[in-house]
């Protein structure tokens, strides 16, 4: 991406929440938290400012597969930042001495999730969704925070910080044999761990509730779909995109267009290596939150009847300049790069993705929602009553 | 490099734009000078009310229309209003630079039809309930009606369910045609542009709009010191608000007053992050140095376990007391400046990112201000600016919102 001045890199090690014990929930994050606390010769500060004065606009997250560490900066700069991230990597302290502040930021960020409804109703309903372990919050439960040691945080780091299915993903200006010895340098002497992933259990139930003192009636509704990495992905996400993508979409027109049912609603595709689903959001007046479950899952069944030329025609326009802005972001394809090395073991160029979307055609998306129609929802809300849903 | 380009129709509205030809995509906007300091108390929230009612069509198209056109070209577009400015705009790829002129252009004179106003009126009010159902619960709006006191910048954005409730639409109307006047309009654009196109498209769809005098007055912020507490039941973590002066969108020292908001309250490895969130005692406690047109405002915000909301404040009086009596370091200051200039270079490389940039300079200033101009403005930062700013704007001296479970909070 010579036109760029930046660099970014985004590192995918396979240490997420679905390792979590049911006792520990939380554990993956807190120890994310805690790893940030000091490693190789820097102090927890010093690791801070030492990332600051390179510019490096930092991130971490903890999802149900992988904790995430993204980075961005100007390209000069990147070398001495993946030589810091090295550190965090392979040397963090884990310092017992920061342990009740690692779990008090933890602590806090549940609380927080608390106020906010919508983000709390769609924790719940992928907990509901997907089996057990793999629905699971990554943000944790607090009892299980509450009693977590410095020794289950460094087991954790132990047995899941490992090169193999670690990914680092690099976008922007960057000197490429100059990167890969220098990741070589950094990496190669890494000892593999053997980790075996949890089994899918149980789902939860298909109709929740949660009883809130608020305005809105938070809904949340999930039905399955196939993951990314499926011969199928392009004509069931190009699907998901009519329903929700752009202000023509059958969501946006029938909730909120021509009904004034709700300020926020959308559709989105959320996927796993091995499974995924359609998440779907909607807040509204309690008063009117059944109408709005009521039309949105009618929207959502319609679908199965088809989608037309001219919705497709949108979507083809919308993914397209997506794709050619996505390249203008070194930030977001390093993303990109790095998630598609998980799901199929490769990049996808921007031209390839181009190509696919423009082979999806309105019969063979047809044919995938006859074969395939929304269904088996799952549905949770939030809110001061419960909703029906009829059959 | 890119080239700043700029021309004016004879109504008055004004082309700028930023055209750099190695770029992929084009960004597009009407930048309208109005926002919520424009209002009576009457009308209050019919700035962001009729952003909205944009979107829902004109004499030529319905709201259908509009979405789908955008649709078609893939454009990625959206609205915002805040105090002092309403914004449209659209990313399109550059070959369809002119058809989203057009369209942007065309929705910029809506028809503000009854019917679409009753409907949209519902979608705002559950707008204003969703604010109402997260934090702060609407508290920060009351902190800065507390805080301007009678300026017109203590106006809501959202107004409230009252003032939306009752508004009319010939009320929209009035103020529409009073305020969209080309006078009060800037086009921006910023990324692969053909500036003389985009020029021959201007005269074509907004050349015929019709010219009125709408000046703002613009009135010196004499702002109230003091402390409240907003009891909010069913809130689980407790939310404090500091507002103080801070420099003003025209004045010299902004630049400083960001490097010290990022010294004292970046989201990492600033002071309040060191003693608050790094040991846990806050979940979020930043600063930030907001400009608007004659007055400016430092804005403290912080979340926490209700328990420590008293000592978390103690806290940050304390920081800011420091920073007042002994000022900040050579260090710091570097740091910051690091920080804010990969900022300004990550953001700068979308034209979407750049569009804010270029149009938001102009509508406030009427300046223009490359990347190269903003990095050299804030490595010229000295110890010594920075030094004027803590004594020109003290950050202790504050108004303090806190909302939450407590009833009672010492401070």
């Amino acid at each position: 991406m010579p036109s760029l001045e930046s660099a970014a890199m985004t590192i995918l090690v396979p240490a997420g929440a679905v390792h979590d014990s049911t006792d520990k929930c939380g554990l993956a994050t807190l120890a994310c938290e805690m790893m940030l606390r000091g490693c190789g010769p820097r102090s927890s500060r010093e690791f801070i400012t030492d990332l600051e004065n390179l510019g490096v606009q930092r991130g971490e997250s903890v999802g149900i597969s992988h904790a995430s560490f993204g980075a961005a900066t100007l390209s000069k700069n990147l070398p001495a930042a993946i030589k810091i991230f090295a550190d965090l990597l392979r040397r963090p302290h884990l310092p017992a001495d920061q342990l009740d502040a690692g779990r008090l930021v933890v602590l806090q960020e549940l609380s927080a999730i608390d106020d906010d409804p919508s983000h709390k109703v769609m924790l719940e309903l992928k907990r509901h969704h997907y089996p057990d372990p793999w629905g699971r919050p990554s943000e944790g439960e607090k009892p299980a925070v509450e009693s977590m040691t410095i020794d289950d945080v460094r087991a954790h780091y132990q047995h899941f910080f490992r090169p193999n299915g670690t990914i680092i993903g690099v976008a922007g200006r960057i000197n490429w044999p100059a990167l890969r010895d220098q990741i070589g340098e950094l990496f190669a002497d890494w000892k593999p761990i053997a980790a075996e992933l949890p089994a899918a259990g149980a789902t939860g139930k298909q109709l929740e509730h949660f009883p809130h003192e608020s305005n809105q009636t938070q809904i949340g509704i999930a039905y399955p779909t196939v993951p990314y990495r499926h011969a199928d992905y392009f004509r069931a996400s190009g699907a998901v995109g009519v329903l929700s993508g752009g202000m023509s979409s059958r969501l946006f027109t029938e909730v909120r267009e021509k009904r004034g049912l709700c300020y926020s609603v959308y559709a989105s595709y959320h996927t796993q290596r091995e499974r995924a689903c359609v998440l779907c959001y909607a807040g509204s007046s309690s008063d009117r939150a059944q109408e709005t479950l009521d039309v949105t899952l009618g929207e959502l069944q319609r679908l199965a009847n088809g989608i037309e030329a001219a919705e497709l025609a949108r979507l083809k326009a919308r993914v397209k300049s997506s794709l050619i802005m996505q390249g203008e972001s070194s930030a977001a394809r390093s993303g990109a790069v790095a998630r598609d090395w998980y799901h199929l073991g490769r990049p996808r160029t921007l031209e390839e993705l181009g190509k696919l979307v423009d082979e999806l055609t309105v019969e063979s998306i047809n044919e995938y929602l006859r074969a395939n129609p929304p269904q088996n929802f799952t549905v949770v809300t939030l809110g001061p009553a419960a909703l029906s849903v009829s059959a | 490099m890119p080239e700043f380009r700029t021309a004016e129709l004879k109504n008055g509205l004004q082309i700028i734009a930023e055209c750099s030809d190695d770029a992929y995509s084009t960004a597009l906007g009407f930048f309208v000078n109005t926002g919520s300091r424009d209002e009576t108390d009457e009308v209050s929230g019919v700035s962001h009310f009729l952003e909205h009612m944009v979107f829902k069509g004109t004499p030529q198209r319905n709201a259908d229309d509009v979405n789908r056109e955008f649709d078609e070209m893939g454009a990625h577009y959206n609205a915002f209003t805040n105090e002092e400015n309403t914004v449209y705009y659209a990313a399109v790829l550059p070959e369809f630079q002119t058809p989203a002129v057009e369209l942007l252009a065309d929705i910029m004179r809506p028809a503000l039809r009854e019917d679409d106003f009753c409907t949209e009126k519902k979608v705002i009010l559950e707008e204003i309930k969703m604010y109402e159902d997260q934090p702060p619960y609407g508290a920060d709006e009351k902190c800065r009606a507390w805080f301007f006191g009678q300026h017109p910048l203590s106006k809501s954005v959202l107004g409230t369910a009252d003032s939306v409730g009752q508004l009319r639409v010939d009320q929209m109307r009035e103020y529409f045609a009073r305020r969209y006047s080309p006078k009060n309009v800037v086009l921006a654009a910023a990324g692969k542009i053909d500036f003389d196109e985009l020029c021959r498209t201007a005269d074509q769809v907004c050349g015929r709009w019709e010219a009125i005098d709408s000046a703002r007055e613009v009135l010196p912020a004499a702002p109230n010191i003091g402390f409240h507490l907003v009891h909010k039941e069913s809130s689980v973590q407790e939310y404090g608000m500091l507002m103080s002066l801070g420099p003003a969108a025209v004045d010299a020292d902004r630049y400083a007053a960001k490097l010290l908001a990022t010294v004292l309250g970046d989201d990492s490895g600033s002071r309040l992050y060191w003693e608050l969130v790094d040991p846990g005692h806050a979940e979020h406690c930043s600063l930030h140095h907001h400009d608007y047109i004659g007055a400016g405002m430092f804005l403290t915000y912080m979340s926490s376990d209700p328990e420590f909301a008293a000592d978390n404040l103690h806290r940050i009086a304390k920081v800011y007391k420091d920073v007042e009596s002994f000022g900040i370091t050579q260090a710091e200051l570097d740091q910051a400046k690091s920080k804010i200039n990969s900022r300004v270079v990550l953001s700068s490389e979308r034209p979407r990112g750049r569009l804010f940039t270029v149009g938001g300079n102009w509508i406030q200033r009427r300046e223009y201000r490359s990347v190269r101009n903003d990095l050299d403005a804030v490595e010229a930062v000295s110890l010594a600016e920075i030094a004027t700013v803590l004594k020109k704007y003290p950050l202790t001296q504050a108004t303090t919102c806190v909302v939450g479970p407590l009833s009672e909070l010492a401070h």
